[in-house]
């Protein structure tokens, strides 16, 4: 049972998570049913659904959550879009990485929430602000990670293309970028992850709905039941899209889950 | 004319001030269909020297031709094959076989008779290396013996003149190996091909070569030249053979000379000359002090 990375048979698996999310889920309720803790403080699940319900039908939940969704997206895919193609050229060409990698090293120590002020004043405080704010957050991280998926290509896979006759084009084509694939698809399912922690931070700058946006509302109201609605539902969504990668994954790579 | 011609080879690896040596003054002269083998200790340079046949690093001293053209990066006429990790795990075993077809070296001037041709060559080496009932299967599926055999049908599918081998059965075991030896002679006389093979394995070498290479390290050169006096059609009853035996002792004798192990041995002999068996150096020595 405690075999170092040792086997577990699927049930035993799903039984065990499922234990894993009730018992924090139990000691909530029991905390909150026995009435020692102020509710403002820590509000019972019970709560937190209502607040849900209430939420669905007098205050456009959906729209919160649509436009949510949208900022995260737009900023994450902007962002896949430009680090993809960058990322594949610093993990195959020194040169390129010499160029821009330190750079991009030195940036993405910079604090996201910091370029607020900056980006309020450069792009104002429309739409493409919060995109903005979000693929500041994700985009230099997700440039290093895709070099990196790039650089563990194994040498070998790229010079016997080499030598079978491949030019410089087709090694990139056929070999480099299927063989990173796999890779690829998980650092955007990660970085996908930390889009959505930056989206709080991107619908502080002149929001009026979203659910960051409704977090920071509720903050000033004390709504103490719909900042963890808030927060699970962020954690919800979030879940569900990284679920909806790994089918993709799945999918897309039957060789890689294969048994003979 | 030779397949495969060096003519006082050097290789020297510069990173910042250091310099080393990985290969010196190597002359060597591959003939046309030969099955040559290059065997010594490890930094030696064998593989080196392989790679700056395949092209896929740089000389730095004279001269190396490939069927007469210098050569002066990886080409389509010197297919190499690695000990490991070359597949392509994304494509089936078939689909690798064929890898080579889609380039643009291998598609000019095709007909449909080509590519009918093509892959009928593709039916061809699954069936020659075993693997018909696999073609449909994914690398990760196979044995590290069959992944091999893919590896080398791969290789062999566009017909290069020249096969370069970096210790291909490397990572095999030693009864998988055997089975591959006889068949990489057998594919390798029906295809008519060069080989150039690496290995570590002075059996492997006598068994596979018409003659050995022998090289020896720091700087890495070639130490001498092995004609391999067996029939060429080789069969496992040979590595009994007088012959056999006689120039495999030839050969780890000089391995032994020039690897610098004796000396090591000697180094050994001389600590334990200091010590009494079952006592640590350190109590040896206080005992001595006055």
């Amino acid at each position: 049972m405690w075999k170092i990375r040792g086997w577990l048979s699927q049930r035993s698996y799903w039984i065990l998570a499922a234990v894993g999310l009730a018992v924090p889920l139990s000691l909530w309720t029991a905390l909150t049913a026995l009435g020692s803790v102020n509710r403002v403080f820590l509000p019972g699940p019970y709560d937190v659904v209502h607040r849900i319900a209430t939420w669905f039908q007098d205050d456009d939940l959906l729209t919160d959550v649509g436009i949510s969704c949208f900022r995260v997206i737009a900023g994450w895919a902007l962002s896949a879009l430009v680090a993809l193609p960058l990322g594949l050229f610093i993990g195959t060409f020194r040169v390129v990485q010499a160029v821009l990698e330190p750079l991009t090293d030195f940036i993405r120590y910079m604090p996201a929430v910091a370029f607020i002020p900056l980006v309020m004043l450069w792009i104002g405080i429309d739409e493409g602000a919060k995109i903005a704010i979000i693929f500041i957050g994700t985009f230099f991280q997700m440039v290093l990670m895709v070099a990196e998926d790039v650089r563990r290509v194994p040498m070998a896979q790229i010079e016997v293309a080499q030598t079978l006759g491949a030019t410089r084009g087709e090694v990139l084509e056929e070999v480099i970028i299927p063989s990173a694939k796999p890779a690829l698809l998980d650092t955007l399912r990660i970085t996908m992850g930390w889009a959505w922690t930056y989206l709080v931070v991107a619908e502080l700058v002149a929001a009026n709905s979203g659910l960051g946006y409704a977090i920071i509302k509720a903050q000033r109201f004390l709504q103490t039941d719909k900042i963890f609605a808030g927060i699970l539902l962020i954690g919800a969504i979030g879940l569900a899209m990284d679920q909806a990668f790994r089918l993709i994954h799945r999918l897309a790579f039957p060789y890689l889950h294969a048994r003979s | 004319m030779s397949a495969v011609s060096c003519r006082g080879v050097g290789k020297v690896f510069t990173s910042g001030r250091t310099r080393v040596v990985a290969l010196e003054n190597v002359s060597l002269e591959v003939a046309d269909g030969e099955f040559i083998t290059l065997v010594g200790a490890s930094g030696c340079g064998k593989s080196t020297l392989l790679r700056l046949i395949a092209g896929l690093d740089e000389h730095t001293e004279g001269e190396i031709e490939a069927g007469g053209v210098p050569v002066q990066g990886p080409g389509a006429d010197r297919a190499m094959v690695f000990q490991n990790y070359s597949l392509y795990p994304w494509l089936t075993v078939k689909a690798n076989i064929k890898f080579a077809r889609q380039l643009a070296v291998h598609t000019h001037d095709r007909t449909s008779a080509d590519v009918e041709a093509a892959s009928g060559r593709a039916e061809a080496l699954l069936g020659l290396m075993g693997l018909a009932q696999m073609a449909q299967a994914y690398p990760s599926q196979l044995s590290g013996g069959m992944q091999q055999r893919v590896a080398i049908a791969r290789a062999l599918m566009t017909r290069p003149r020249i096969l370069l081998m970096d210790e291909p059965f490397g990572a095999l075991d030693a009864q998988t190996r055997e089975v591959m030896h006889d068949l990489i002679l057998h594919v390798c006389r029906l295809e008519g091909c060069t080989v150039v093979f690496v290995t570590h394995d002075v059996d492997e070498a006598i068994y596979l070569g018409e003659r050995v290479v022998l090289m020896a390290p720091r700087p890495g050169r070639i130490d001498s030249i092995h004609a391999v006096l067996l029939p060429r059609e080789r069969n496992p009853a040979m590595k009994h053979s007088a012959e056999f035996l006689s120039l495999r002792s030839r050969v780890l004798e000089r391995i032994r000379e020039t690897s610098g192990l004796i000396t090591d041995l000697e180094l050994l002999r001389k600590l334990s000359q200091r010590t009494t068996l079952g006592q640590p150096l350190q109590d040896t020595s206080s005992a001595n002090a006055p």
